[in-house]
């Protein structure tokens, strides 16, 4: 399979950054599900050759790491934090009404692949609590005006 | 390593620097509980039933991951020890089904074995437990994930030990689960060794699960039957309608060369054993068709025959083939049968390896073959043609792991890119028929092509540095080329051979003589006397070879073959009228391709079924023992010894029974019920047992040790059910004969050897694996 | 992108440059940066390493392990290349400086880096940025590439003649891997299970090879300390408790954000003078003093120095500077809950009584505050934790027993008015919307 340009040139570049070729392997997962926007059984075969690791070994990887899936999800994964410092202000609300809004359940994604929820744990915003992350733009000091009028702007875009 | 001193619950202890605190403690009997902790595998800290108190260390501390230090004061038996060890178990069983009485680890549980030391009884949790559905991943694995309680031994063991790596962990947390490397099956070698590791029932065996409780079973300690390696195996026997049933193979005590390894066909290969389609009574061909007769008519119809053969033709129209997989005893007895009875040298079988041109190169170093123990210790490995991964399983465990835990360099000379490379210092692909090129190199000749000129002089320069080098070697290499490897032996301080063959007594039937020009311990027929002086007048022309005995019988010169534990009709590809004008008799498991041509077929019990001894290809002899019985079979010893007694000869002279002492078997009954089998043990030990009929294969055994060269091994070891190895004890014997007699069945993990084509489960994987499209994976 | 805020008891050291630019090299020189890397240079490893242990500089990640002493362990004979890690895995919840200082100052950053490489006599060196914090990884990449250029990193830095190269590690989602040893397998590309010490990574660290592992706001103080001089670094704080920190005030206060005040500052004047109160005039029921993995403080234990030494004497630790306010009207159940799940979702499932336990107390408390609980689970929940406490393979779950332990103990009358059926009385709101967990 191929990836862009830019990929390729940080994934060669990055080789030389380590004494280990596997030392690359979880950044590289990252970007590669970034490019397909998941892991696919393909992307998978293709690293694990190029790192000269088995599937099973990348994949054993892959499940370890929460931000990493092998499901398709949606072009714009809205993570919505609900730990202590968020929920404290308001985070489970918020949530509540982030599941309404779209009418989905965590990890779920709208019919049209646009959008995708997920209750996440702490993102390091707790003194602008409550906050989220739209793919990776954190979004923070949140309400749920401020969430709509944020999200419709994502929606604009979609 | 200097010593270093501990005290542990107030006991000195003193072991070497670098021990962990968890052996340490086993040193002076005090047992320290672990799930994830297992000798030879890497550590884990996981399990946390170890915890320990250490002096001066505020937290309890994993006895499994403590190195010793001098002074350290441990308590082991403490409250919070304890109470730390109860929660331990208490965790686990939160989530673990409580199907114990229908789980096949029942009663072998670590599980339930720490839940009665440490009594987790009070359950605590109100949630329900987290079900999944058991799921199998090949025809002999299967996993409950509930059961696991994820110690990661099956995934280190495969990993680590088998080199495999078909085992991973995904997810995290308590969604962590073990998961196999093709997503929901497993593409591996079908070791097994993930099932026997484990320590609760999560993974168990397509070949085992749900037959029986394990308390049921007799335990018994034999050797594997199907390569040449000859794994210790522990059977689990059950009765059944036919007489026994083998229901489990593994390796209980781990006492022998292979500890814990048993490969596919060790650990459920033994079922062809238990096929309801064996033979159980004699067949006799009449007006062209096999029919049922008794072992009476049978023996007598045999008997006569052979007679009749012997006085008309002479014994030189009669021929005999052996077997790889009959007992030293039996092979011992069927050449002297052949030799004193028929009256002819017409004896061979199926080599798989020059047995014979090994004994005439060694000649004079009797102590120049390495043990398939001292694999695991040799410092160095030179490896010349074979695949051990696929034909010497435990071969290969042992370089892999000697590699592993005592970085021992692997030299590997191959035309193929065998598994082993990975394990490799050095690894040098050499064009296929090469290997009798590169023992000459070896030898100190050159190299005529240039291509892997300075590789191999690399190779050889390096070689030459080693000291106590283990070179093994496949069929590859035959007669002259072995004595090139041995020349260059000679030339690397301390260098010990191992020769490669196939089956699992192929060695023994080669040290018991069964061959035409040689006698036991490959002693030339001229070179004789002493066998002439224990059986009379033997014949003194060298006999026919297998092939020859073949051409004579299609020449009408062979007027009668007896063919024990062999199938030369579908081994050697022949015509199945080949025999047609002979007398053919065939002593066998199953109606095989030569069998079903056969004028009488005699039912053989499996070495499961009979006693007696093995010697795998190292020269290592070990045990055979009795499991059970097959109704109406009969072992290949009594056939022949019963055969000889129809033709009218006297028993005794061919099995020296009723030699042995006269002793006070003790009481079998009451409180001095022991002493009958410790005195039975030790006068067996002694050689002293009496041996009161001539189907006993001790008595054979006693004229082995006395007659064959380097099988004086200490009885009492080898009655015991260690492994001993023998000496190739032969000044000047030897043969270096057609290297085209060598025909090596090359069998692999999966393909069906003698036996294995008979085993159910065997067939079941390798459909499997035909069937399932087995990808390359990256790392290979 | 996050808002910074101030007061005037601050003292602005590692903070000095935020909303300055100093991301930009340019920026970053005029305001005195690259300067301790040179100061550094001409410097013996030993002489470094003094500077940093009269500092009294403790490490910032949470252990508060004295930073020159980490340095002095590895092993200066070793023939071994040796390595600097810097842990950007910033994931403890309350906790958001190293965020600050990824974004405002990352040159920082990489002068602790090279200055850390220094006193060991390391030649390269890692910054591990977690994977959510994306932005931050492109602002240290370029702020990377932007030091090669200038020859402050490379073969010859600073035309010294020696080697130094860093390079940026991104993460991909785990908490667990904040862990020092679980960093390691994660940059090694493995899953991020902690592994057996000892050998610490002093001694065997990356790759088998020694290595200091330090958290961004350690590394970022050490170019003030080699700059300005130890001595004044360590007289901002109080006896062994060197310098100042960020302070993350986050929950109910009026004026949340990341202040950098000295080592001994007073928890109560944090919250009410520099934190502008409760939000409401609403009275404290709890403090977290540390990140979520510290033992909850009530209202009458928050009149203590913040430092090392004086949150340990009530019973807590400073951990990461992560200081959560819980007003009256929170429900500590839920809290506790909250702290629970978040625990069991990080928790690596390597060791029994992290994965079980954490997993268990969890489902406990969901089903216990929605209503479902009884006498007994109050008993339970404390046995649980006090059965993990000290007995898992790394501090993951002490970090998941500790705070639970605290509020089962402190709160337990709030855990009994729960019991019985009741919704909860603090959050019937709440309540209502878990009781859906009782139907399964």
């Amino acid at each position: 399979m191929t990836f862009s340009p830019e990929f390729e040139q940080r994934f060669t570049e990055m080789l030389t950054h380590y004494p280990s070729k596997r030392s690359v392997l979880v950044p590289t997962l990252l970007y590669a599900q970034d490019e397909v926007g998941y892991l696919s059984d393909e992307a998978i075969t293709e690293i694990a050759q190029r790192l000269q690791l088995t599937e099973l070994d990348v994949r054993n990887v892959i499940s370890y790491y929460s931000m990493l899936t092998t499901k398709p999800r949606g072009k714009y994964n809205v993570q919505v934090c609900t730990n202590i410092a968020c929920i404290l202000r308001g985070a489970d609300d918020l949530w509540e009404h982030c599941q309404k809004k779209f009418g989905l359940r965590h990890k779920q994604t709208t019919p049209d692949g646009q959008f995708s929820i997920e209750e996440v744990e702490c993102i390091g915003a707790c003194s602008w609590a409550p906050a989220m992350q739209v793919n990776y733009d954190f979004h923070e000091n949140l309400t749920k005006d401020k969430f709509d009028t944020i999200l419709d702007g994502y929606k604009k875009k979609a | 390593m200097p010593d270093v001193n501990i005290t542990v619950d107030g006991k000195k202890v003193t072991a070497p620097a670098g021990t962990l605190l968890i052996e340490a403690c086993k040193t002076v009997g005090i047992e320290v509980p672990a799930f994830c902790y297992y000798p030879g595998l890497s550590l884990q800290g996981a399990c946390r039933m170890c915890l320990v108190k250490v002096e001066k260390m505020p937290k309890l501390q994993t006895a499994c991951t403590t190195v010793i230090s001098e002074g350290m004061a441990v308590t082991t038996d403490h409250e919070e020890i304890h109470q730390a060890r109860k929660s331990m178990v208490e965790l686990l069983l939160g989530n673990h089904p409580l199907d114990c009485p229908v789980c096949d680890a029942g009663g072998e549980c670590e599980l339930q074995d720490m839940t009665f030391s440490y009594g987790a009884s009070e359950s605590k949790y109100t949630e329900a437990k987290n079900h999944k559905e058991e799921q199998q991943w090949s025809p002999v694995v299967f996993f409950d994930r509930p059961r696991c309680i994820l110690c990661y031994r099956c995934v280190r063991v495969c990993d680590e030990a088998m080199d495999v790596a078909a085992l991973g962990i995904q997810n995290r947390g308590s969604g962590s689960v073990i998961a196999p490397n093709m997503g929901d099956h497993l593409d591996c070698e079908e070791c097994g060794m993930c099932i026997d590791i484990c320590p609760v029932g999560a993974l168990t065996s397509g070949a085992y699960r749900y037959k029986t409780r394990p308390w049921e079973m007799n335990h018994v300690a034999t050797a594997c039957t199907h390569c040449g390696d000859g794994c210790k195996t522990t059977l689990g026997v059950r009765r059944s309608e036919t007489g026994m049933e083998i229901v489990r193979g593994d390796n209980r005590d781990k006492s022998g060369p292979n500890g814990d390894f048993l490969c596919v066909k060790g650990r459920y290969a033994f079922d062809f054993a238990n096929r309801t389609d064996r033979l159980t009574q004699p067949l006799v061909r009449r007006n062209g068709k096999l029919v049922p007769v008794t072992w009476d008519e049978a023996l007598t119809y045999v008997g006569q025959k052979l007679a009749e053969i012997r006085s008309q033709s002479g014994g030189a129209s009669m021929g005999v083939i052996g077997s790889n997989r009959t007992t030293n005893e039996e092979n011992y007895l069927l050449q002297k049968f052949a030799r004193v009875v028929l009256q002819t040298n017409n004896i061979d079988h199926q080599r798989t390896a020059d047995f014979a041109a090994f004994a005439a190169a060694l000649a004079g170093r009797p102590d120049a073959t390495a043990s398939a123990r001292e694999v695991f210790d040799a410092p160095a490995i030179l490896l010349i043609g074979n695949d051990p991964t696929e034909q010497h399983p435990l071969l290969a465990y042992q370089i892999r792991n000697n590699v592993r835990l005592h970085k021992a360099r692997l030299y590997v000379v191959n035309s193929e890119s065998v598994k082993l490379r990975r394990q490799a210092t050095l690894f040098s692909q050499i064009p296929s028929g090469s290997e009798a090129a590169f023992a000459a190199f070896l030898a100190g000749g050159d190299v005529a092509n240039g291509a892997n000129r300075d590789e191999w002089n690399a190779l050889r320069d390096q070689l030459r540095k080693e000291t106590g080098l283990v070179i093994a070697f496949g069929s590859e290499l035959r007669g002259a080329s072995i004595a090139s490897l041995n020349k260059f032996a000679l030339s690397v301080q301390g260098a010990k051979l191992i020769c490669l063959a196939d089956y699992a007594n192929s060695r023994g039937a080669a040290d018991m003589g069964v061959y035409p020009d040689l006698l036991p311990g490959y002693v030339p027929l001229i070179q004789g006397s002493k066998f002439k002086a224990e059986w009379g007048t033997l014949p003194d022309a060298a006999g026919l070879t297998l092939p020859g005995m073949v051409d004579a019988a299609k020449s009408c010169k062979l007027k009668a073959l007896l063919v024990v534990g062999a199938n030369p009709v579908f081994r050697m590809k022949l015509d199945p009228a080949t025999f047609a004008n002979s007398f053919l008799v065939v002593q066998d498991l199953f109606l095989s391709e030569t069998a079903a041509v056969a004028d009488v077929v005699l039912p053989a019990a499996s070495a499961y079924e009979k006693s007696g001894t093995f010697t795998n290809t190292y020269g290592d002899v070990q045990l055979v023992k009795q499991a059970g019985e097959i109704t109406g079979t009969k072992s290949d010893f009594e056939i022949i010894v019963r055969i000889a007694e129809r033709m009218g000869y006297d028993v005794a002279k061919l099995v020296p029974f009723g030699s042995g002492s006269r002793a006070d078997m003790g009481q079998s009954r009451g409180a001095q019920s022991g002493e009958a089998d410790r005195h039975a043990v030790w006068l067996e030990a002694q050689g002293l047992e009496l041996k009161m009929n001539p189907f006993d294969p001790t008595a054979v055994f006693d004229e082995i040790q006395r007659l064959v060269p380097g099988y004086q091994v200490s009885r009492l070891n080898l009655m015991a059910g260690n492994d001993q190895h023998t000496r190739l004890d032969q000044n000047g014997g030897g043969a270096v004969g057609d290297p085209a007699l060598i025909q090596p069945a090359n069998d692999g993990l999966f393909s069906s050897g003698s036996t294995g084509r008979y085993s159910k489960t065997l067939n079941t994987v390798m459909e499997n694996r035909n069937r399932v499209e087995m990808p390359k994976v990256a790392a290979d | 992108m996050a808002d910074l805020v101030s007061h005037p008891d601050e003292i602005k050291v590692v903070s000095k440059r935020f909303g300055q630019g100093a991301a930009d090299i340019d920026r970053y020189l005029a305001l005195d940066g690259y300067k301790a890397a040179q100061k550094a240079l001409p410097m013996t490893p030993d002489a470094i390493i003094n500077e940093v242990k009269t500092s009294g500089l403790r490490g910032r990640g949470g252990a508060g392990f004295p930073t020159g002493m980490k340095w002095s362990f590895v092993p200066k004979d070793s023939p071994k290349q040796k390595y600097i890690l810097c842990n950007g895995d910033e994931s403890e919840p309350g906790t958001c400086k190293d965020r600050l200082i990824l974004e405002h100052d990352p040159h920082s950053v990489i002068e602790g880096v090279m200055i850390a490489g220094l006193a060991v006599n390391a030649e390269s060196g890692y910054i591990y940025i977690r994977g959510e914090y994306r932005y931050l990884s492109i602002i240290m990449q370029k702020a990377i590439k932007d030091a090669y250029a200038r020859g402050f990193l490379g073969k010859n830095i600073f035309g010294s003649g020696k080697k130094f190269d860093v390079y940026w590690h991104g993460g991909a989602g785990a908490y667990e891997v904040g862990e020092e040893s679980a960093l390691m397998e994660s940059l090694e590309g493995k899953r991020g299970i902690p592994r057996i010490k000892p050998p610490f990574p002093a001694v065997v660290g990356l790759w088998g090879s020694p290595t200091v592992i330090n958290n961004v706001e350690t590394l970022a103080s050490a170019p003030h300390i080699i700059l300005d001089g130890a001595q004044k670094f360590a007289d901002y704080g109080t006896p062994k408790n060197g310098g100042v920190r960020l302070f993350c005030l986050s929950g109910h206060v009026n004026k949340p954000g990341v202040y950098e005040l000295p080592l001994g500052y007073s928890l109560k004047k944090m919250i009410y003078e520099v934190g502008g109160g409760i939000p409401g005039g609403k009275k404290i029921k709890a403090v977290v003093p540390g990140g979520s993995s510290t033992p909850v403080l009530t209202a009458d234990e928050i009149d203590i120095a913040m430092d090392f030494d004086g949150v340990a004497k009530a019973g807590s630790m400073l951990g990461s500077g992560g200081v959560v306010v819980i007003d009256e009207s929170t429900c500590m159940v839920r809290f506790a809950q909250y702290i629970m799940k978040f625990y069991q979702h990080e928790s690596c499932g390597w060791c029994i009584p992290c994965r079980e336990g954490t997993d268990w107390l969890k489902k406990t408390l969901d089903r216990f505050h929605a209503g479902g609980g009884v006498k007994k689970d109050i008993n339970n929940i404390q046995y649980l934790a006090e059965n993990m406490m000290g007995r898992t393979f790394c501090p993951l779950g002490d970090a998941a027993a500790m705070p639970t332990i605290s509020i089962v103990t402190k709160f337990r009358k709030e855990f009994e008015d729960h019991l019985e059926g009741r919704p909860c009385p603090y959050d019937p709101v709440g309540s209502v919307r878990l009781l859906p967990v009782l139907s399964h």
